[in-house]
């Protein structure tokens, strides 16, 4: 699904994503963590092409193209989606009016029909019962005061919405208390196939009691420095990182 | 209109269209006066509109008051002052415009309707909004007088008013916007065309939108209209406005004058959507709109509410304002200014509470792109005996880029005590953040700005009537075309 080769990025001439690689397959979940500042905030951000960030070394080849050039809004049409860690707050939009244009570019770039009033608010009305959504959030302004938990949901709803061929959670589960933690998992699983994958970003173990990693890869200083599969995750909850980046060699 | 249909409207239209497609000039004959002003040229214009000796003195007045008074130079807007010796007072399309049916009108003048998009036509009399459309100097058409009449509404040019309902015009015109009140007042007041009366009768409910659209044509013309609506006791009626004018190098001037009149438990809505040629991308051209508006809030519980779409004009000088005369009366104001490359704005409102319990509401969002400079400009004023009054006032802006600038100036004359008054402004940017966020879900740069600055403006295109606010938002596309990315 995504091929990440010695992928290199800076932010305000400073260099953050050190050579990083990583191979995602269909119907895989990998997991990314790592401390606080290492960079997977900056890796997702720089998968969906946000302009902030300059790649200057390595590819990105999602299915089967390289998107390095494209603009963020061609890859999101592409079906590549991020769930922000800090999603953002859109004054006077309403939530539901920005979702249906958004699936409605989607749609439109993948050759199907525009869904009719009816079916988008039946499809909508579906996803959020999933998720345990309020519809009054869905009428709201996009996010505007929003609790933290809240703005966690509605990412996942557009996740389930807009149905991409890779999600990628950003911390999804940070703020979310343990009713919503389970409630939003079971959205992602309710997401997740044989077809797509997902790409989870986390710092807890409890949210892979849900979200089944196949892999789990710690992100240090830009670079992946281990990988296993679930049971690094677990490690990682008993020892911390500190005995990861003892085995590290002295960066420069 | 209900949320639901609100939300099935999909917002951000496709916009293709770079430029000021109302741009174009039709080819009319007209009658025109030669250029420059003089009591003669007044003389005629009444003449030709065959007014009573009256309506003649009333303008002479305005005229030699006119000449005593200086051009304004306090607003924040700069811009080549008028030479009003070389302006056209009077252009009219040749053909006679006193028309039974649509079948008469000059058909290059209904497909110059037909492009501006305006349900002229018999057939489109389903679109429900009764028509008047002034074409450079006169009025030419007016649809659905019929029907608005049976309910003793009056829906006419004003020349006609004039001659046909001397009574309520003569107690009315100059009543809220006296012949002295400033320069392009006076000006107006002296060489004014034509434009719309409404009169609405007690305890009427007005059944549709009456609707009033502007057109300059002819070159070096200035257009003078003279809007008059009187809504007696226990009415309603919501009136809108539009505008285009076709893209010349000159400016041109357009000085208008509108009054409200609202009587006890009256209400008027007055919503314009301004989108006058605002002058190419260097600065050249476009219209200078130097406008009156004001409204009296004459009887009690009585409620006047403006509503503004300003995406237009080289030049825009506009301060709709409400006197709250009436115990209980209400005056609105919500408006959205943009402004692009050249253009500048200098609007806001007056509210001047008289009456007791009276209460106001601005809502004012500028939106500045290129080089722009967007001013809000704001006054209000508690008088002595004006018991609890209320006024609330938000005024935000928008920055597009870091060329151009939003001034706010609230200005308060508070001389009651009980008087509360309640100020908010904010300045924010477009987001990068923003951009990406909505990018990152399918959505174009373009139309993410578009959504972002729609959604800015949302509490004063809830105001408008559901027509009018799609109208308003392909408006504010277009005119942002380009301005960030
Ligand atoms: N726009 C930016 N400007 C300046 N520095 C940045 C920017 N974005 C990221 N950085 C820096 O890059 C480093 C990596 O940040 P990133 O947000 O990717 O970390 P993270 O692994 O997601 O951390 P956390 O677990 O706290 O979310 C940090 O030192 C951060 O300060
Ligand atoms: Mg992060």
């Amino acid at each position: 699904m995504i091929k990440i080769k010695n992928l290199h990025a800076n932010v305000e001439g400073t260099e953050i994503l050190k050579g990083i690689n990583l191979t995602v397959n269909r119907g895989e979940v990998h997991a990314i963590m790592g401390p606080n500042g290492s960079g997977k905030s900056t890796l997702a951000n720089v998968l969906a092409g946000h302009s902030a960030y300059e790649v200057t070394e390595g590819e990105i080849i999602f299915d089967g193209k390289n998107i390095i050039e494209m603009e963020p809004d061609e890859r999101a049409r592409e079906g590549l989606f991020l769930a922000f860690q800090y999603p953002i707050e859109i004054p006077g939009v309403s939530n539901s009016i920005f979702l249906r244009t958004a699936l409605d570019e989607i749609r439109k770039h993948k050759g199907e029909p525009e869904l009719t009033p009816k079916e988008f608010l039946s499809l909508l009305k579906e996803k959020a019962q999933i998720l345990g959504m309020d519809t009054s959030l869905i009428n709201r302004a996009l996010n505007q005061g929003f609790s933290g938990g809240e703005k966690k949901r509605n990412e996942i709803l557009q996740l389930l919405m807009l149905n991409p061929k890779l999600a990628i959670l950003d911390e999804t589960d940070s703020g979310l208390d343990i009713d919503a933690l389970r409630i939003v998992s079971e959205g992602v699983n309710a997401y997740k196939s044989k077809d797509n994958a997902v790409i989870v970003v986390t710092h807890y173990q409890r949210l892979l009691d849900y979200i089944v990693p196949d892999f789990v890869h710690v992100l240090y200083k830009g670079r992946i420095v281990k990988s296993g599969t679930k049971d690094l995750a677990l490690e990682l909850e008993e020892r911390g990182y500190d005995w990861i980046i003892k085995e590290q060699p002295e960066t420069v | 209109m209900n949320e639901e249909t609100r939300e099935d409207i999909k917002l951000v239209e496709d916009v293709t269209q770079t430029d000021y497609k109302w741009g174009f000039v039709s080819d009319i004959e007209a009658d025109e006066f030669p250029k420059g002003l003089n009591e003669d040229i007044i003389r005629k214009i009444s003449k030709i509109k065959n007014e009573p000796e009256w309506m003649t003195e009333w303008r002479l007045k305005a005229y030699k008051h006119w000449l005593t008074m200086e051009e304004p130079d306090w607003a924040k807007v700069n811009y080549e002052k008028v030479d009003y010796q070389d302006l056209i007072y009077f252009s009219a399309p040749k053909k006679k415009p006193e028309l039974e049916s649509l079948d008469e009108v000059d058909p290059e003048l209904l497909k110059t309707f037909e492009k501006l998009g305006i349900p002229l036509e018999e057939q489109k009399k389903l679109a429900g909004v009764a028509v008047d459309a002034v074409f450079d100097s006169v009025s030419v058409a007016t649809t659905f007088r019929e029907t608005l009449a049976e309910k003793g509404i009056i829906f006419c040019p004003i020349s006609e008013a004039i001659i046909n309902h001397p009574d309520l015009v003569k107690k009315y015109l100059g009543s809220v916007v006296p012949q002295t009140d400033n320069f392009f007042a006076a000006l107006n007041s002296a060489v004014f065309s034509d434009g719309s009366f409404v009169y609405i009768p007690k305890g009427v409910r007005c059944p549709m939108e009456l609707s009033t659209y502007f057109r300059i044509n002819a070159e070096n013309t200035g257009q003078f209209e003279r809007t008059l609506i009187i809504a007696d006791e226990g009415s309603y009626v919501s009136y809108l406005e539009g505008c285009t004018a076709p893209m010349r190098d000159e400016n041109q001037l357009h000085a208008a004058v509108v009054e409200l009149i609202v009587l006890d438990d009256a209400e008027i809505k007055y919503s314009t959507v301004q989108n006058w040629y605002p002058g190419d991308k260097e600065g050249k051209g476009g219209i200078y709109n130097f406008v009156t508006k004001r409204g009296i809030c004459k009887g009690k519980n009585s409620k006047i509410s403006w509503t503004q779409v300003e995406t237009g004009s080289a030049v825009t000088w506009k301060y709709p304002g409400c006197i709250l005369l009436g115990d209980n009366s209400v005056g609105e104001f919500y408006s959205v200014a943009v402004t692009n490359n050249f253009q500048q704005a200098d609007t806001g409102t007056k509210m001047v509470h008289i009456g007791k319990n009276t209460k106001s509401t601005i809502i004012s969002k500028g939106i500045s792109a290129g080089k722009s400079n967007n001013s809000y400009r704001g006054l209000v004023k508690v008088n002595k005996n004006a018991e609890n009054a209320r006024n609330f006032s938000q005024c935000d802006s928008m920055l597009m880029g870091n060329k151009c600038g939003a001034h706010t100036f609230p200005y308060l004359e508070i001389e009651n005590n009980s008087a509360t008054v309640e100020h908010e402004a904010t300045t924010s940017k477009v987001g990068e953040d923003q951009i990406f966020y909505l990018n990152q879900r399918g959505i174009s740069t373009e139309d993410a700005v578009n959504m972002i600055v729609n959604g800015f403006c949302k509490e004063v295109f809830n105001e408008l009537p559901m027509e009018f606010a799609i109208e308003a938002q392909k408006l504010l596309a277009i005119s942002l075309e380009g301005s960030v990315g």
